[in-house]
C-alpha cells in the first residue's frame, strides 16, 4: 500500500538533507558546532613577545651577555663539550656493542638454564600460556610490584606539580580549559560514540586475557586509559566526572595496589617458608586460570589506566 | 624458618603499601601512619639485626615460589640490617625535626602526598639495601629518583621547581647509564642475580674473554651511580635541591637518598663484580681522583657561600668526596671507612640542617651570615647542636667525624701509592672544613649588639618547639654514640662486609 508523503515528512528524511547539503542550501555544521576564530600560533601573541623580550632583558642585566666574555666563552665551551661528550658516549657504546656476544649465536651467555626453565616449564609452573606474563607476574613478581609503584609514584609527583588546589586558581583553570578547544564538537563526539566502547572493551579484553596471549595489565591499561581520554575530549569533564573523579582514581588505585601487595605478601611468605600455595592454577588456556596472575593483571591494568587518565587531566586542567 | 627472617621482606612491602594508603588519607592521619610505619620498620629491622648478630651469618630469602636465578630473592646480613635500622632512625628524626616547616611550607591539601613520597622512598632504600638482584635494584632506583624529585618540588616555589628539574635531568642521566651498564653485564653473564653474575664474571676474567665490554659496563655503572649521588663534578643540582626544599626533604635527601645509591655501589663492588676485578679495572683510580677533587672543591664552594643552607649543601659535596676517596683507596679498610662515613655524614648532616633551620628561624627566617649574628644566644639548643655538628664535620675527637677521618687515614696507610695524596687531601679538606664551619659557629656566638649589627630576630626557647628539640637532642646523642662507641660499630661493619660477598 502506498501513500503520498507530505512535504513535512519529506523534509525530515535523510535524502532531503543530503540534497540540501549537495546543492549548498544548508550547512549542517551551522548552529550545531561551536565555531571559534583561529587563535594565533603560540609565540606570536603580544603577551608571548613581551615575555621573550623580558627574558632577553633579564639575561642582559644579570649576565651582561653582550660584554661578558665569561658567559660567551662558557656558552661556546658548553656547546663544544656537549658535542664531544655525546660523540664520546656514542663511540664508547658502539665499541662496547661490537664486542658483545653475537646476537643469535647458540652459545651466548644469555641462553642458559634461566631462560630454558622459563621456556620449558613456564606453562606448567605458572599456568600462564603467555610466558612473558608468567615471568613478570610470577617468577619475577617483586620487580613488577616495584614497577607498578613507580607508576603510582609518578602520578603522585604529577599531582604535586600540577594539581590546582586553591579555589581562585581553580576557577581560572576551569575557564582556561576550553580556550583552545571547541565545546561539543559534533564530529569528535560522533567518532567517540562509535570508537570508545570498542576501545574500552578491547582494553578490558587485553587485560583479562593477558595470561593467554599477547597483552596484560600494562598494555591493556594503556588502551583503557586512551579510551577514557578520548571520551573526555569529546564530552568534557561534566560527563566523565559522573563516573571518574579524583576520588575514584585514589580509591581504585589504592585498592589495586593493596590487592597486589597483599597477594604478593601471601605468595612471598608461603614461597619462602616452603608452604604450598593454596591458590589453584586451573587449566592452562581457560580464562580463570594461572592463579594470582589473573588478579594481578587486573590490578596492574587499573593502575595503568588511572595513571594515564590522571596524567592527561592534570596536564590539561590541573584537577578533576 | 623463624618469623624474624620474614621481617626484611615485610618491611619493604609495608613501606610500599604505606604510599597508596597515605594517598587516600587526610594529612593528619597520613602523618600518623607514616610515623608509625617508619618506627615499626625500625623496630623490625632491629629484630633482624639482633637475629643476624646471634646467628653470625647472612641468609637468603626467596621472594616467591621459585628459587634464585628464576625468581627474585633478597639477602640479609648484619651490614644490611644495621643500615636499615640506622636509615629508619635518621628518617624518623628528620621527619620529626622538619614537621613544623612542612606544615608551613607545603599546601595543606598536598601534605598527604609528601608522606606518600616518604613511604615510597623508604621502601626503595630498604629494597636497595636488601636486594640480591641487580634488576630489582634498578626498579627501586627509579622509585627512589621519582620520590626524591617529589620531595624537592613539593614546596612549589620557583627555586625548588628549578632544582627539581635539574635533579631530574641529572638523575635520569645517571639512571640511564646504570641501566646500560646492567644491560651489558646481563648480555655478558646471562644473569641478573648478583651472586651468579659474580661467578660468571670470575669465569670471564679467568678465560680472559670480553674484557672490554666488562670494563665499559663497570664504568657505566660507576658513573651512573656517581652522578646520582652527586660526586664532584656532577654536583650542580645539589646546592639548590638541598638549599631551598623544605627542611625534612633537605635532611632526608642529604643523609639518606645519596647514601642508598652509594650502598648499591658497594654492593656492585663486592657482590656483583667482585672487588678484585674492580681493583684491576682501574676504575677506582678515577673514583679516587674525583673523590679528592670533590673534597677540595666542595669545601671551597662552601667557603664562598653566603647562604647557610647552601653552605651545608656544598659541604655534602665534600663529604661525598670523602666516601668516594675511601672507595678509591682500593682496600677493604678504605671501604669500611667509607661505610662509617656514610653513617657519620647521615647523622651529622641532618643534624646541621635541622639546627640551621632553628637558627634562621631565630633570625627572622633570613639565611645570610650577617643575620645569623648571635643566633646561638637566641636559640640555645640549635646553637649547641650546630656547634656539635660543625665540630663533628671538622673532626674533633669524641664526635663521629673524627672516627671516620682516622679510619680514612689508617686505610690510606695500608696502600702504597695513595698515602700521600689521600693524607694531604684529608688535611687540606679538614682545614677548609674548619674555615667555613668555624666561621659560622663564631658568627652565631657573636652577640649582635657588640658586633653593631641590627638583627630582627626573636628568642626561641627549648620548650617552644618540642619536636625539633627532641630531634636535635637525638641527633646529638647519635653523633656522640658514633663518636664514643665506634669500636663495636666498626667491628660490625667489618663483619658485615665480610659476610657481604
Amino acid at each position: 500500500m502506498s501513500r503520498k508523503r507530505s512535504e513535512e515528512e519529506y523534509k525530515k528524511t535523510i535524502s532531503f538533507r543530503l540534497k540540501q547539503w549537495a546543492d549548498g542550501s544548508r550547512d549542517p555544521f551551522l548552529d550545531t558546532v561551536e565555531m571559534k576564530p583561529a587563535l594565533p600560533e603560540s609565540g606570536e601573541t603580544p603577551l608571548d613577545l613581551h615575555r621573550q623580550e623580558e627574558k632577553r632583558r633579564m639575561l642582559r642585566q644579570v649576565y651582561d651577555t653582550e660584554h661578558n666574555a665569561e658567559v660567551r666563552i662558557f656558552r661556546k665551551l658548553y656547546a663544544v663539550m656537549g658535542t664531544l661528550l655525546c660523540v664520546f658516549l656514542v663511540l664508547m657504546l658502539l665499541t662496547a656493542v661490537s664486542w658483545l656476544p653475537t646476537v643469535g649465536q647458540e652459545d651466548r651467555p644469555v641462553n642458559n638454564e634461566v631462560a630454558q626453565r622459563y621456556v620449558e616449564s613456564g606453562l606448567s609452573e605458572t599456568g600462564a600460556v603467555n610466558i612473558v606474563t608468567g615471568m613478570i607476574l610470577d617468577y619475577r613478581a617483586f620487580d613488577t610490584l616495584g614497577e607498578s609503584h613507580v607508576l603510582f609514584a609518578a602520578t603522585c609527583t604529577v599531582l604535586i606539580l600540577l594539581r590546582v588546589d586553591r579555589k581562585k586558581q581553580r576557577a581560572q583553570a576551569e575557564t582556561n580549559d576550553r580556550l583552545y578547544e571547541p565545546k561539543n564538537d559534533l564530529i569528535l563526539q560522533t567518532a567517540a560514540r562509535i570508537l570508545v566502547p570498542p576501545i574500552l572493551i578491547f582494553g578490558i579484553y587485553v587485560i583479562l586475557c593477558g595470561h593467554l596471549g599477547p597483552g596484560g595489565g600494562f598494555s591493556g591499561g594503556a588502551i583503557v586509559g586512551a579510551g577514557l581520554i578520548l571520551y573526555l575530549n569529546a564530552f568534557g569533564f561534566a560527563k566523565t566526572e559522573r563516573f571518574f573523579t579524583a576520588k575514584t582514581y585514589k580509591v581504585s588505585s589504592f585498592l589495586a595496589l593493596a590487592c597486589y601487595s597483599l597477594s604478593k605478601c601471601y605468595s612471598f611468605y608461603t614461597g619462602a617458608n616452603g608452604i604450598e600455595s593454596a591458590i589453584p592454577l586451573g587449566t592452562p588456556g581457560a580464562i580463570l586460570s594461572s592463579g594470582l596472575i589473573f588478579v594481578l593483571n587486573i590490578c596492574v591494568g587499573i593502575v595503568v589506566a588511572g595513571t594515564m587518565y590522571t596524567f592527561y587531566v592534570m596536564f590539561r586542567k590541573g584537577g578533576y | 624458618m623463624e618469623l624474624v627472617q620474614n621481617f626484611p621482606f615485610l618491611s619493604i612491602i609495608i613501606a610500599l603499601f604505606s604510599g597508596p594508603l597515605c594517598s587516600i588519607l587526610g594529612s593528619r592521619w597520613a602523618r600518623r601512619v607514616n610515623t608509625a610505619v617508619i618506627a615499626l620498620i625500625g623496630i623490625m629491622s632491629a629484630a633482624v639485626l639482633a637475629y643476624t648478630l646471634r646467628t653470625g651469618e647472612s641468609y637468603v630469602y626467596q621472594m616467591g615460589h621459585y628459587s634464585a636465578p628464576w625468581g627474585n630473592e633478597i639477602r640479609v646480613g648484619q651490614l644490611e640490617a644495621f643500615m636499615a635500622v640506622f636509615f629508619c632512625a635518621v628518617m624518623l628524626l628528620c621527619m620529626l625535626g622538619g614537621r613544623k616547616e612542612l606544615a608551613l611550607e607545603v599546601e595543606e591539601s598536598k601534605q598527604n602526598l609528601y608522606y606518600v613520597m616518604v613511604g615510597l622512598l623508604l621502601s626503595s632504600l630498604l629494597a636497595l639495601i636488601y636486594t640480591n638482584d641487580i634488576f630489582t635494584a634498578y626498579v627501586f632506583v627509579e622509585i627512589n629518583t621519582i620520590s626524591a624529585c617529589g620531595l624537592i618540588m613539593i614546596r612549589e616555589n620557583g627555586r625548588t621547581l628549578e632544582a627539581a628539574t635539574r635533579y631530574m635531568i641529572m638523575s635520569l642521566m645517571g639512571s640511564g647509564l646504570l641501566l646500560m651498564g646492567i644491560c651489558f653485564l646481563y648480555d655478558l653473564t646471562g644473569h641478573l642475580l648478583m651472586s651468579n653474575i659474580q661467578e660468571k664474571v670470575a669465569e670471564l676474567q679467568a678465560a680472559g674473554t670480553y674484557h672490554l665490554p666488562l670494563l665499559i659496563s663497570i664504568c657505566l655503572m660507576c658513573a651512573g651511580l656517581a652522578i646520582k649521588s652527586a660526586l664532584f663534578p656532577f654536583h650542580a643540582w645539589l646546592p639548590d635541591a638541598y638549599g631551598y626544599s623544605t627542611l625534612s626533604s633537605s635532611a632526608i635527601l642529604s643523609s639518606l637518598v645519596s647514601k642508598g645509591y652509594i650502598f648499591l655501589l658497594v654492593k656492585i663492588f663486592f657482590r656483583v663484580i667482585g672487588f678484585d676485578v674492580i681493583r684491576e679495572s682501574k676504575m677506582i683510580n678515577v673514583l679516587f681522583v674525583f673523590g679528592i677533587l670533590g673534597m677540595i672543591m666542595g669545601s671551597i664552594s662552601a667557603i664562598q657561600e653566603n647562604n647557610v643552607r647552601r653552605m651545608i649543601a656544598y659541604s655534602s659535596v665534600a663529604q661525598i668526596g670523602y666516601i668516594y676517596m675511601g672507595f678509591g683507596l682500593g682496600t677493604t679498610a678504605g671501604v669500611i671507612a667509607s661505610l662509617y662515613h656514610i653513617l657519620c655524614h647521615a647523622a651529622t648532616k641532618s643534624l646541621l640542617f635541622v639546627a640551621a633551620s632553628g637558627l634562621t628561624e631565630a633570625s627572622g627566617d633570613r639565611k645570610d651570615f650577617f643575620s645569623l649574628t648571635g643566633a646561638g644566644y637566641r636559640n640555645r639548643l640549635a646553637g649547641v647542636a650546630f656547634t656539635v655538628g660543625s665540630l663533628s664535620m671538622v673532626g674533633i675527637p669524641g664526635l663521629s667525624g673524627f672516627i671516620s677521618k682516622i679510619l680514612f687515614a689508617q686505610a690510606a696507610y695500608e696502600t702504597t701509592h695513595r698515602i700521600f695524596p689521600a693524607l694531604i687531601a684529608l688535611a687540606l679538606s679538614t682545614i677548609l672544613n674548619a674555615v667555613y664551619f668555624m666561621k659560622t659557629v663564631i658568627r652565631i656566638y657573636t652577640p649582635a649588639a657588640r658586633a653593631g649589627i641590627q638583627v630582627d630576630g626573636r628568642r626561641i626557647s627549648m620548650g617552644e618547639q618540642k619536636q625539633k628539640s627532641a630531634a636535635l637532642l637525638c641527633f646529638i646523642a647519635l653523633n656522640l654514640i658514633l663518636g664514643l662507641f665506634s669500636e663495636p660499630i666498626v667491628n660490625l661493619l667489618t663483619q658485615g662486609l665480610a659476610m657481604f660477598s
